[in-house]
């Protein structure tokens, strides 16, 4: 194509806006949240504003649905919609929306009010959705900012509780600070390859991989591993999740992640950033190791699943060392597949726990989960789904996230870092059948009744269960489609329709 | 006289960047370790602005969006920094220490 014809485009086109569609309607709504907040009454506002921020990720799942039909590029090459950022938008949204669900009776126990509370969390659903569809490394940046500044706040939305704002201060003060780190490899990423447009970086690096080249991805690595709480840039996460509200650590642990997993796919797979082998096994491995062994000692809930998050992070990350050949799709495909189901454990799991919390938060300590099993037998089965699921027992979906993970590094090779992982998945299961033990085999600590399951949670747990079993039994279809993504991933110029060749600017 | 070359801005947008780490991991108030976060941002922005007399436009307009960015981080961060004065009345940095293992 006429790369003068193409910047003669000024104006975007109509079908532009449809790949933008999602976070269009996700932002409206946002807005919508933030301007109705002061006109309903302080009692009510929990429900209603709930209701509109539900039905905005509904809809929004309706503009998913409406965007996958228009795959292509958008607004010169910003955006991408294929498979890959279709199946990442279905997923964040539908964590926002869990999310929301189970956040209706906790916002009313924690007598805290609703309105910026659910608007925050659909302009952070905004971001997470526009990382995976951004190819434009300055795009990639907003998008994580979006999300980055929406969930520092939402850390801190217990705000009266010195804990609370101390998590959403270490989270912002760190989280910045990796920001900068990312930046700066995104500017000697620029400067090594004169692009910011992931296509045209992988065509410059394909040709010529100068030193700068690989320092801008070791800086990017390190902005990107502190959002996903890998190792050795974890540090912050117990701290942030045991302070921070619990169905936002639902959210954090889950949405953010997968999205910047889906940028570290583009930035690795996509864009050809060299170097990548030995900082991923590197941090696979710390990752595994440090997280299961600190996870051991754990007497709280909140830190006990927080160290169990740096954990499950180091197993995906195993995926992202296969090497760049053909069995690349089966790496990046069951790094996907791992997200979802480990979004789907993790929000069911943090919703029984912000569900148990009581006011103030103040039962999620372990001992607190004694007996329980007796006191509320179905929130206690619940609880074992998820908590079977992260152990990696089969016939859910945390075992067959593993096993197709670690089948897919076995292909490549990378023989040490799946044993590593395997006998960390050992360790694991240790902590997990403690919590599932202290449930079954003791008695309850008080002998008070437990509030009712409200409908909001029971509709969490039940989609999230479901989907963890379903994920276990049958994974084929999310396989299959992950799959496509994929090699849709790595091939750009076999899948795409009408891929406009961006302009150089010289 | 040695004339002015990329290489001698991106050699000051380093120096800045080591100076904003050193910043961040050793200041103890909360406000200085901002502003060392800061002073990170702007040595990528002199990297941009110095790769663009190589790359053209792109640089220059990418740095204005990472001062954007900065204004915005910055007042959520003043805006939490208050929260976290209100429950404890310090804004110094060793003394953030409800949370730890």
């Amino acid at each position: 194509m006429n790369p003068g014809g193409e910047s003669m485009q000024t104006l975007p086109l109509g079908v532009d806006y449809i790949r933008f569609l999602p976070e269009i309607v996700l932002s409206i709504f946002g807005m919508i949240v933030m301007v109705l907040d002061p006109l309903v009454d302080e009692q009510r506002s929990q429900k209603h504003l709930g209701m509109v921020a539900l039905l905005g990720t509904l809809t929004a799942l309706a503009a998913t649905l409406l965007m996958s039909q228009y795959p292509g590029s958008a607004f010169w090459n910003m955006i991408q919609v294929d498979s890959f950022s279709v199946f990442f938008h279905f997923l964040v949204i539908a964590v926002a929306a869990l999310v929301i669900l189970s956040s209706y009776e906790y916002m009313t126990v924690q007598r805290i009010r609703a309105g910026e509370y659910y608007g925050l969390i659909l302009f952070g659903a905004v971001g997470m959705a526009l990382m995976s569809s951004a190819v434009e490394l300055v795009l990639i940046f907003i998008a994580l900012e979006i999300s980055s500044i929406s969930t520092y706040i939402l850390a801190g939305f217990r705000r009266r509780e010195a804990i609370s704002s101390e998590s959403s201060i270490k989270y912002f003060l760190l989280g910045s600070f990796a920001t900068a780190f990312f930046l700066y490899g995104v500017a000697l990423m620029f400067g090594a390859t004169g692009s910011t447009s992931i296509w045209q970086i992988s065509q410059v690096l394909h040709s010529r991989v100068p030193l700068l080249a690989y320092v801008a991805t070791a800086f990017m690595f390190v902005g990107l591993g502190f959002k996903v709480a890998s190792a050795p840039f974890h540090v912050w996460t117990p701290d942030v999740y045991e302070g921070a509200p619990a169905p936002i650590v639902g959210l954090m642990s889950t949405g953010p992640k997968a999205a910047v997993f889906a940028v570290l796919l583009r930035i690795f797979f996509q864009a050809n950033a060299p170097g990548r082998f030995w900082l991923i096994w590197v941090s696979a491995a710390l990752s595994m190791t440090l997280g299961n062994v600190a996870a051991l000692v754990q007497t709280n809930i909140k830190r006990l699943l927080a160290y169990s998050s740096i954990a499950h992070a180091g197993y995906l990350l195993i995926a992202f060392a296969v090497p760049q050949t053909a069995i690349a799709d089966t790496g990046i495909s069951s790094a996907m597949f791992y997200t979802v189901a480990y979004a789907a454990m993790n929000v069911g799991a943090f919703a029984v726990v912000s569900h148990l919390a009581g006011a103030g938060e103040h039962r999620v300590e372990l001992e607190d989960y004694a007996g329980l099993g007796r006191r509320s037998p179905l929130l206690a089965a619940t609880l074992t789904i998820f908590l079977l699921s992260l152990i990696g027992i089969p016939m859910t979906g945390g075992f067959f996230a593993k096993f197709y993970v670690f089948s897919a590094a076995l292909k490549a090779n990378l023989v040490v870092l799946t044993i590593i992982g395997v006998i960390n998945s050992a360790i694991g299961a240790y902590y997990y059948l403690r919590v599932i033990v202290l449930m079954y085999m003791r008695e309850p600590r008080e002998e008070t009744a437990l509030p009712r399951v409200p409908i909001g949670v029971g509709i969490t747990l039940a989609i999230t269960a479901i989907t963890t079993i379903c994920l276990g039994l049958f994974p084929g279809r999310v396989v299959n489609y992950s799959l496509r993504s994929a090699h849709e991933l790595v091939h750009p110029e076999m899948s795409a329709t009408d891929i406009r060749r961006p302009s150089v600017i010289r | 006289m040695v004339p002015i070359t990329t290489l001698h801005y991106l050699i000051v947008a380093a120096g800045l960047f080591v100076l904003g780490v050193v910043g961040v991991l050793t200041r103890r108030n909360v406000v200085i370790v901002l502003m060392s976060i800061e002073l990170i941002l702007n040595a990528v922005n002199l990297n941009l602005v110095a790769f663009s007399r190589l790359w053209g436009l792109h640089g220059q307009v990418f740095a204005i969006f990472v001062i954007t960015d900065a204004a915005a981080e910055a007042a959520v961060g003043l805006g939490i920094l208050i929260a976290f004065f209100r429950n404890k009345e310090t804004v110094n940095v060793d003394e953030v220490d409800l949370l730890k293992w």
